[in-house]
């Protein structure tokens, strides 16, 4: 679309969804939120900037392919559901870890490598799919 | 969940406490391990030269794994492994009793077989529309589905395998596949979503969703709509399955695709609906099954015998296999219909057989284009005189297809006949008998055909080339040939699992107790 008032909103817009998927999937550990809804927000706003300035312009921008993308987020899932055969309690069982960072506690979960996980499938597939149908469009 | 908690709390009363044993552990590997291979796979998209080293090691694997499996729940009784250590029948179970490990480890070596065929079949083009991730991502759907112990799990692997197969089915993206995959996609989107809808039903009725708990359940409760639930399941499951009135999806898109990927759908994908069907209906509800089992019988006949006749009327090979694997569907019905030891074991030993038969025929017909230029019998012929070796293995497989011996065919069908005399149900038997009949004539008309008549004078160009080339094709279609033989000629080992798989299912008491070691953990 060649609207100036779009094309000049776009980016912030984009940068603004991005990081409100984050702030959702973080949030979706004990509240309403998640990696899947997360993803949602992000592939919609790699989406926006698809509309804005081009299909080309977004892959230049995520430098990964998103399928590799998402296949990053299956893999890593999967192994936060393996990593429980270590700790000697069945698959996908959720295992803590609480790290002192800049002596705040914080604590990680295999259970938040997952939903990683699912936000990376999510905003792979989901762009590469608005990608590809916006592909369609242009020519 | 803000810092580790000080307060002692009762982990037993919610959490599985034993550290789980490698078997344990067996249980769940066949999909996480194909699921990390296909997304390993899906993040190397630019070096589709290398999809066949991950994949090949990671099928080789799969077929270890469920074998390691397949020996542990034969001599140990069935396995349960809780996901997320919660406690059943809360927690997600992954149960595997003979019958799960049976399949899976055949379908396993189909998966294995169609992936080294592969290698050859599909292109670069075919790879970089990403054949083998979807391969890995299927086969994970097919471990999971016979896996798992959880209804609702297992429509979830349905979903996985389904969308995989819409991948594999329009890879190259042909006008004929898109008209293909859009009848197959629309017809198995209402048989699974017809799944969903029944398994809402069975939590509204059961207020569970582990099938040991189901099972246990399903034998007290009284009043509930079990008859409606099961016919519904029936339905859906006879949709995936492609059992007679709901079966038009499957000659029309099964000849579509690569060949290597009918010969993959051939081989697994309507056996899973058999298997959904051995469990949840065989397993989960008798008093029901016992009581739609005329519907069932008569519905086996009718798919044996208008399959039967429908291999008799294909001019193109493919569709005619395609009718050959519904017609070893329809015998698979008619065991279940049985509803004896005898007949669920043949249709066990049956759904092993066909899963190996199908894939080889598909394979052979490849091979068979590749020779004589041709999908038809009207234009093909000739190849007995190119490749005498290849055409002996051809007759093994469609003599094991037809149900003859000396291969794996013949067994299941003698036990399923002997099922279906033992009940009184004569008419069953015929269907059986004729249905063989037919693909006996289907199948030696083909031979006669294509292998035996002279090459037509036209196609005589085409035959120089590709008869050195392809030697993993014929790698794949020797391995499940062989495998065809040894079953057709020792045939005990298989046997003897397939009635321990049928006792498991008439009688879940192990099952259950796999899964709530206390006798009940309400």
């Amino acid at each position: 679309m060649n609207t100036l008032i779009f094309r000049t909103v776009a980016p912030f817009l984009t940068a603004l969804m991005i990081v409100f998927s984050i702030f959702v999937l973080l949030r979706g550990h004990n509240e309403p939120g998640g990696g899947f809804i997360g993803g949602l927000i992000a592939a919609s706003a790699f989406a926006i900037y698809g509309i804005a300035y081009g299909v080309a312009a977004v892959r230049r921008a995520l430098w990964f392919h998103p399928l590799s993308i998402a296949g990053a987020g299956l893999m890593l899932s999967v192994v936060s559901g393996l990593i429980s055969a270590f700790a000697g309690v069945p698959f996908m069982t959720g295992l803590w870890i609480y790290p002192k960072l800049f002596g705040v506690e914080v604590p990680l979960a295999t259970v938040i490598s997952f939903d990683i996980g699912v936000y990376l499938v999510v905003v792979g597939s989901i762009t590469s799919i608005a990608l590809a149908l916006e592909e369609k469009d242009d020519a | 969940m803000a810092s580790p908690s000080s307060l002692s709390v009762d982990l037993s009363q919610a959490f599985v406490m034993a550290p789980p044993g490698l078997g344990e552990w067996l249980v769940i590997l066949p999909p996480a391990l194909m699921i990390t291979a296909g997304a390993l796979l899906m993040m190397m998209r630019h070096r589709v030269d290398r999809h066949g080293f991950i994949a090949i090691p990671a099928l080789v694997a799969l077929v270890l794994i469920d074998a390691a499996l397949l020996w542990k729940v034969s001599t140990g009784g069935p396995v349960t492994m809780m996901m997320g250590r919660w406690l059943p029948p809360f927690g997600i179970a992954f149960t595997v009793d003979v019958l799960g490990a049976l399949m899976a480890l055949v379908s396993a070596l189909a998966g294995l077989a169609a992936g080294i065929a592969a290698l050859t079949d599909i292109s670069d083009s075919g790879r970089r529309y990403g054949f083998f991730p979807f391969l890995m991502l299927l086969m994970a759907g097919v471990s999971g589905a016979f896996l798992t112990g959880d209804i609702f799990n297992l429509y979830v692997w349905f979903e996985v395998l389904l969308i995989s197969s819409f991948g594999l089915l329009i890879l190259g993206s042909e006008k004929q596949q898109i008209d293909g995959a859009l009848k197959y996609a629309v017809l198995n989107l209402i048989g699974t979503t017809l799944f969903l809808i029944s398994v809402g039903y069975l939590y509204a009725i059961f207020g569970t969703l582990n099938m040991a708990d189901i099972a246990l359940k399903a034998r007290e409760i009284n009043g509930a709509p079990l008859m409606t639930l099961s016919a519904l399941f029936i339905l859906a499951f006879a949709m995936k399955a492609a059992a007679f009135p709901v079966n038009f999806w499957l000659p029309a898109s099964y000849h579509t695709p690569r060949i290597t990927v009918s010969a993959l759908f051939g081989g697994l994908l309507t056996k899973i609906g058999i298997y959904a069907l051995l469990r949840v209906i065989v397993m989960l509800f008798p008093v029901q099954r016992e009581e739609l089992s005329l519907v069932l019988a008569i519905v086996a006949v009718l798919t044996m015998v208008l399959s039967g006749l429908g291999m008799l009327a294909q001019n193109d090979l493919r569709r005619m296999a395609g009718f050959a694997v519904i017609l070893g569907i329809g015998n698979m019905l008619a065991g279940i219909a049985t509803d004896t030891m005898v007949g669920l074991s043949g249709a066990v030993l049956y759904a092993l057989h066909s899963i190996l038969a199908m894939t080889a025929l598909y394979l052979v017909i490849g091979r068979v284009k590749a020779l004589t230029g041709s999908w038809t019998l009207s234009a093909g012929g000739g190849i007995y005189s190119m490749a005498p070796g290849f055409a002996f293995v051809s007759l093994a497989l469609f003599l094991a297809v037809a149900g003859l011996p000396p291969f794996s065919g013949l067994w299941p069908k003698i036990m399923l006949v002997k099922a279906s005399v033992d009940i009184g149900a004569w008419w069953l038997a015929a269907g059986i008998l004729i249905s063989g009949f037919l693909a006996t004539i289907a199948l030696g008309r083909t031979f006669l055909l294509a292998y035996w008549r002279p090459a037509p004078e036209s196609a005589a160009s085409v035959i120089a080339g590709p008869l050195k080339q392809d030697r993993l094709a014929a790698v794949a279609i020797l391995g499940l040939a062989a495998l065809i033989v040894l079953f057709g000629l020792f045939p005990e080992a298989p046997l003897s699992l397939s009635q321990q798989a049928a006792t498991g299912l008439l009688d879940p008491q192990s099952y259950v107790r796999s899964v709530f070691p206390q006798g009940g953990a309400q």
